[in-house]
């Protein structure tokens, strides 16, 4: 392990203007990625600066209603959360399958969506990544694909984004909260993790700007929502394919739908197909296995993992089951 | 061996003195430079790369140590304390045999930096029995035959702690989901959740 320098940040203006003084500088918050990185010799800083003390923790409910989740909250923390559980019960699952109750006590809400990707190619320095070395290529086209993106990949890139939270945040029209060197900025949860245009980015943060908080906004739709995660073993293990749904039901028929998939592309699937499919719809099995269809239909599986499509599609019947109809 | 060992902790406390100066040598500008730029906001120094002195507590004791900024609560636990019973498994989150508590919170030491770790109060399976009184959890492991060879135990022992305190054992399946972040090489599971849950006071 490469040897660092250490800051504990005791402000945010202050951490972030330690950013700027060090080009090779990156916060720690839990330090569960990026302390595993530096021991891997992916993440190379040359001083960790530490966020942990900042009042960046709280998960408050604010006067309209919406609830903000602080950057520093842990993920346990915003699981047991009740403004959380009920506002947005998909999150609250999501976050209670993820990792493990350890590593859940210490790892952050901000750096859960920062976390960078599991492929074992971009973790081991040993073999070419254009993620980790761009332009060296990617070991895993044409090597052990078995994990990786049946959506939005391309030539470059074909790794897929660990996080379950940012999975079911998706079912919410979430916002980003940011504070930088230029001052404060939100920007939408969607489509703040990227496709792989350009692999070595993996979001749209800009380098020094720290994210503060998650807001969100429950709704009658993001209230009646359930998060599914299939996997190679029964816990402690990242998804091969997971499902967040959210369903507002009324009279039997699907007034509104959000739908987003995990462990399918660099950044969390939202399953716009599928969600056309399912507006105005009876809350039926058929309805749901119509939208599924229609949103695998423009999946691209690579050499090992033609499964995903199959169990994408199943687990989205069986998640959208459980919320507005018989499975 | 625990005299070689001393000696050696001994030479590399020693040897950490050149090291330390040569840390303040890279630290300073780059402190400086900080301390500029942030003139209206106040930033701790950065400290390192070399070793810097460090308190943690631990189990109740104040320890004053030098510790460099990568070392891992872990390996000062084990290397610097000698407080060998939480053990290293992976290294890397992904077994649960360094767990430890944290603040009363049940964590994985090997991915905690152990200068992020000063000033909070950090509990090994060392510091668990009390009185010369094993603590509840490790007298039902003992009772409940809940392991093998004894590499995980430690890390399901605090882990067991933790859970209980979280309040996490109101069935079988809680237990077994909830303790999922410790494996267990030797398959000790169904003893370990017997014995959680007599801890737990659900026997
Ligand atoms: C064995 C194992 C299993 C896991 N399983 C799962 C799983 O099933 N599902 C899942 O979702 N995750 C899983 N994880 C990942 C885990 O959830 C993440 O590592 C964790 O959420 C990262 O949060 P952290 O606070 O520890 O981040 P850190 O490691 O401290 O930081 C991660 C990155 O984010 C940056 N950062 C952190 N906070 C901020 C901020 N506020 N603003 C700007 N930058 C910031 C850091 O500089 C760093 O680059 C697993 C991890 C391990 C080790
Ligand atoms: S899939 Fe992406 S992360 Fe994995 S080796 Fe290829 S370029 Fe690297
Ligand atoms: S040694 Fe820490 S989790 Fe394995
Ligand atoms: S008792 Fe041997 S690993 Fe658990």
């Amino acid at each position: 392990m490469r040897p660092f320098a250490y800051a504990r940040a005791q402000s945010a203006d202050a951490a972030i203007a330690a950013m700027a003084q060090d080009a090779r500088a990156a916060f720690l918050a839990g330090g569960t990625n990026i302390v595993d990185l530096i021991k891997l010799d992916v993440a190379q800083p040359g001083t960790l600066i530490d966020i942990g003390a900042l009042p960046l923790a709280a998960i408050e409910v604010a006067t309209d209603g919406s609830v903000r989740i602080g950057a520093l909250a842990r993920m346990s923390d915003t699981a047991d959360h009740t403004a959380v559980r009920s506002g947005a019960p998909c999150v609250a699952m999501a976050l209670n399958l993820s990792a493990s109750a350890q590593l859940r006590n210490m790892a952050s809400i901000g750096g859960n969506v920062l976390q960078r990707t599991r492929c074992v190619y971009f973790r081991d320095v040993t073999q070419p990544c254009n993620k980790r070395q761009p332009g060296s290529g990617c070991s895993a086209i044409g090597g052990d694909d078995r994990k990786m993106a049946i959506f939005g990949a391309n030539d470059r890139c074909i790794a897929v984004n660990p996080s379950d939270f940012s999975v079911a945040m998706l079912t919410t029209d979430a916002t980003i909260h940011l504070r930088g060197p230029a001052g404060e900025r939100t920007t939408p949860f969607l489509g703040f993790q990227r496709l792989p245009d350009d692999p070595a980015l993996d979001t749209n943060i800009v380098r020094g700007e720290l994210i503060t908080a998650i807001s969100f906004m429950p709704t009658a739709l993001t209230r009646n929502s359930t998060y599914l995660k299939v996997r190679d073993r029964a816990s402690y293990e990242f998804a091969l394919v997971s499902v967040a749904a959210a369903l507002d039901v009324r009279n039997g028929t699907i007034h509104d739908a959000r739908v987003a998939l995990g462990g399918v592309a660099h950044a969390p699937w939202r399953a716009r197909a599928a969600e056309a499919a399912l507006i105005g719809k009876p809350a039926v099995r058929a309805t749901f296995a119509a939208a599924a269809d229609a949103e695998l239909r423009a999946a691209k599986p690579q050499r090992l993992n033609g499964f995903k499509v199959v169990m994408a599609k199943n687990a989205m019947v069986r998640a959208l089951g459980t919320l507005g109809g018989a499975a | 061996m625990a005299l070689g060992k001393v000696t050696r902790r001994r030479f590399l406390v020693r040897s950490a003195i050149p090291a330390i100066a040569a840390g303040i040598g890279i630290g300073v500008p780059r402190l400086n430079a900080v301390a500029q730029a942030a003139s209206s906001v106040s930033i701790v120094p950065a400290s390192g790369p070399g070793a810097v002195p460090v308190t943690l507590n631990v189990n109740g004791t104040e320890h004053a140590m030098r510790i460099e900024p990568r070392v891992t609560l872990l390996d000062a636990l084990r290397e610097q304390l000698g407080l060998t019973g939480t053990k290293k498994g992976c290294d890397q989150g992904q077994c649960g045999a360094c767990t430890v508590l944290v603040d009363g919170r049940r964590v994985n030491a090997c991915l905690t930096l152990a200068i992020a770790a000063e000033g909070k109060k950090v509990t090994t399976v060392e510091g668990l029995a009390s009185d010369g009184k094993l603590h509840p959890v490790q007298a039902a492991f003992l009772e409940y035959d809940a392991f093998q060879c004894g590499y995980c135990t430690p890390g399901q022992i605090c882990s067991a702690v933790g859970l209980i305190a979280e309040g996490r054992t109101r069935s079988d399946a809680e237990i077994r989901e909830f303790m999922s972040g410790n494996i267990c090489r030797c398959g000790a599971y169904t003893n370990i959740v017997a014995a959680v849950k007599a801890a737990a006071g659900h026997a």
